[in-house]
Parts: C-alpha cells; structure tokens; sequence
C-alpha cells in the first residue's frame, strides 16, 4: 500500500468524521467541486444579504426576518459543503449532536429575548409613566 | 514516512479497534472518526458559548447611553471585504485539507499560506475597526451596547487568532513529520475549527452589522 492510497482511503468503515467526505474514487477533483459549489453559493447569499440590507426595494419591516432566513441558509450550505454535514445514515452520530447543539442555541437566544422583552415591557420607568 | 512509523503512530491510540477488522487501515480509519466526532462536540460547545454572547449583545443592542449606535459606527464596505476574506479562507482550507489527505505539498502548503494570508487580512481589518472605534471615544466602556459588541466581535477574532497559530503549527507539523495519520487527525480538527469559525461570521456580520445597519 503506497502513502498515497492510505491517505485517499480512510473510509472503508461506514462512518464519516465531520469535515470528511465519501470516498469515490476521485477525491480531488471531487472534493474541488464541492468546496467550489459551497462558495459560490455562500457568496450568492452573502451578496443577497447584504444588497437586501441597503435597498430600499424591499419592504422595511421585512429585512431582519429576511437577513435571518438568508443566514441560515448560508450557514446550512457552510455544514454541507464545507464541513460536509449530510443526512447519510453513515453521519447519524454527526446530525444528532449537531441537532443537540442548535436545541440549547435555540433555548439560549430566544429565552433570553423573551425574557429581556418580558421585563422591559413591565420594569422600565418610561413605560410606567405612559401607564 | 515509513509504515513503522505508521503503525506505531495507529497503536498509540487503536482502543476503539474492533478485534474482527484486524486491518490496519480500518483501524486508522476509527480513530479518524472517534477524534473527529468528539472534535465536533467541542465546536458546537463553543457555538453554544457565542450563541450566549449574541444573545447578550441581542438585549443589550439599544441601550447605548447616548452614546453611538451601530449605525453611526459600522462600515459595511469594511465588513464586506471581512467577510470575502474569511470566506476565501474557509475554502482554501478545504483546498487544503483535500492536498493533505492526497498527500499533494504543492497543493497543501499553497492553500494552507492563502489560508493564512487571507486569514490575517481579515484580522488586520477588525482590529483597524477595534482601534478607530476606540481613538473616537468608542470603546467597550462607553455603553452596554459597546460592551457586548466588544464582547462577541472580540471573541470571535480571538478565536481567528488562535487559529493562525494552530494553522502555521499545521503547516510546520506536516514539513517536520509527513503526512502521518496523528498529523492528518489534526489537520482535520484544524479544517473543522476554521469552518466553524467561519459559519459563526455568518451570524455576526448579519446580527450586528447588517441588521445595525439596515434596522
């Protein structure tokens, strides 16, 4: 077995380690092919995000909920792409703890927004006063 | 790099090694996953870890003390070039991780120094930021909103710092030792470290710049 043929073939059991890809055969140009897809697509939506933040095209009060949308979906092309996150039954352990991971990012961000609404709709003094 | 040196390398760490596949690449491929995986758990504790500082900046956003918003200070054509550069790097580190796993120099050293070099420029760009914020009486101590911006945005070039350093390690430790199966592990983490930071970017150019800007 040559050097080369052990590096290209580390996938013979039927799991992936995140970031690695499946093997084909025809790694390089494949791979290439992938990271080349994933960034233009990243570039696609980052270029959107940002002509949608500074255009008047686009109903106002739409913008955030949109620039929202479009972050996801640039960070969903990123797993895919880049850090090869798949829903193959050989990424399993990878999805599960990925999904884990945006739970408590999920239970981060939004109780603490919800939270923090809460008490600035009953605590602040200009509030009261409008009362 | 010699198969003994290979297997010795594989038998320091083969306890996740099943004894019905004897064979030393199924075995070197185990532990690819096993350092992996439990790499990636660290990645997402460390999203969680930002997601606690966005969401700190996201109550905190308002109230800066009469002192400059978002919109006065952020400079989106600035925040445009960031993001090209780190989005450039993040894909000359799969180029590169892809010349590593081939055990291709030209193709690895080259996208490991692009890597780099586009790495630092967007670096340089954040801490000219940092420091033209702070000259013009700006700095984290200036407000709540100020504090938490310094916070997150800080943090996250921390973590691009750290990473230059672990890239040229990377770059040194391949020169020095070949393309070992320990080596390549790291190259791998490394390549997961640097996407990911690359994903939390996404998250804070559209929180704090775009959406300071436009909302």
């Amino acid at each position: 077995m040559s050097d080369t043929d052990a590096g290209l073939h580390l996938h013979d059991a039927s799991d992936h380690a995140p970031g690695d890809e499946p093997a084909t055969g025809h790694e390089i140009a494949e791979g290439l092919l992938g990271y080349i897809v994933g960034l233009f697509l990243a570039a696609l939506i980052t270029a959107v995000a940002f002509f949608i933040s500074g255009t008047s095209l686009v109903w106002g009060p739409s913008i955030p909920l949109a620039l929202v949308v479009l972050a996801i979906a640039q960070m969903g092309v990123h797993l895919v792409f880049f850090i090869h996150i798949t829903t193959g039954p050989d990424n399993t352990n990878n999805v599960l703890a990925l999904a884990f991971g945006v739970l408590i990012v999920f239970l981060i961000l939004v109780g603490s927004l919800w939270i923090m609404y809460n008490l600035n709709q009953s605590m602040t003094p200009m509030h009261m006063q409008m009362g | 790099m010699s198969i003994a040196a290979r297997t010795t390398a594989v038998g320091l760490g083969g306890e996740g090694a099943a004894p019905s596949v004897p064979h030393e690449l199924s075995e070197l491929a185990q532990k690819r996953i096993i350092v992996g995986y439990g790499f990636w758990i660290f990645l997402l504790s460390d999203i969680v870890m930002f997601s606690a500082f966005f969401a700190t900046y996201a109550v905190l956003v308002d109230e800066t003390a009469g002192g400059p918003s978002g919109r006065e200070l952020f400079h989106l054509d600035i925040v445009a070039f960031e993001t090209a550069f780190l989005l450039l790097s993040s894909f000359a580190c799969g180029v590169a991780s892809i010349g590593a796993r081939a055990h291709r120099d030209a193709m690895y050293y080259g996208a490991m120094a692009v890597t780099a070099l586009l790495g630092a420029g967007f670096l340089f760009l954040e801490i000219r930021e940092f420091v033209g914020m702070i000259a013009i009486g700006a700095g984290p101590q200036r407000s709540a909103f100020l504090s938490a911006f310094f916070t997150l945005v800080g943090c996250h070039g921390l973590h691009v710092t750290l990473g230059l350093m672990w890239l040229l390690t990377m770059m040194a430790q391949v020169f020095a030792k070949g393309y070992r199966p320990d080596i390549l592990r790291r190259v791998l983490c490394f390549a997961l470290f640097w996407h990911t930071l690359d994903i939390i970017w996404v998250a804070i150019f559209t929180v704090v710049y775009l959406m300071g800007v436009a909302v």
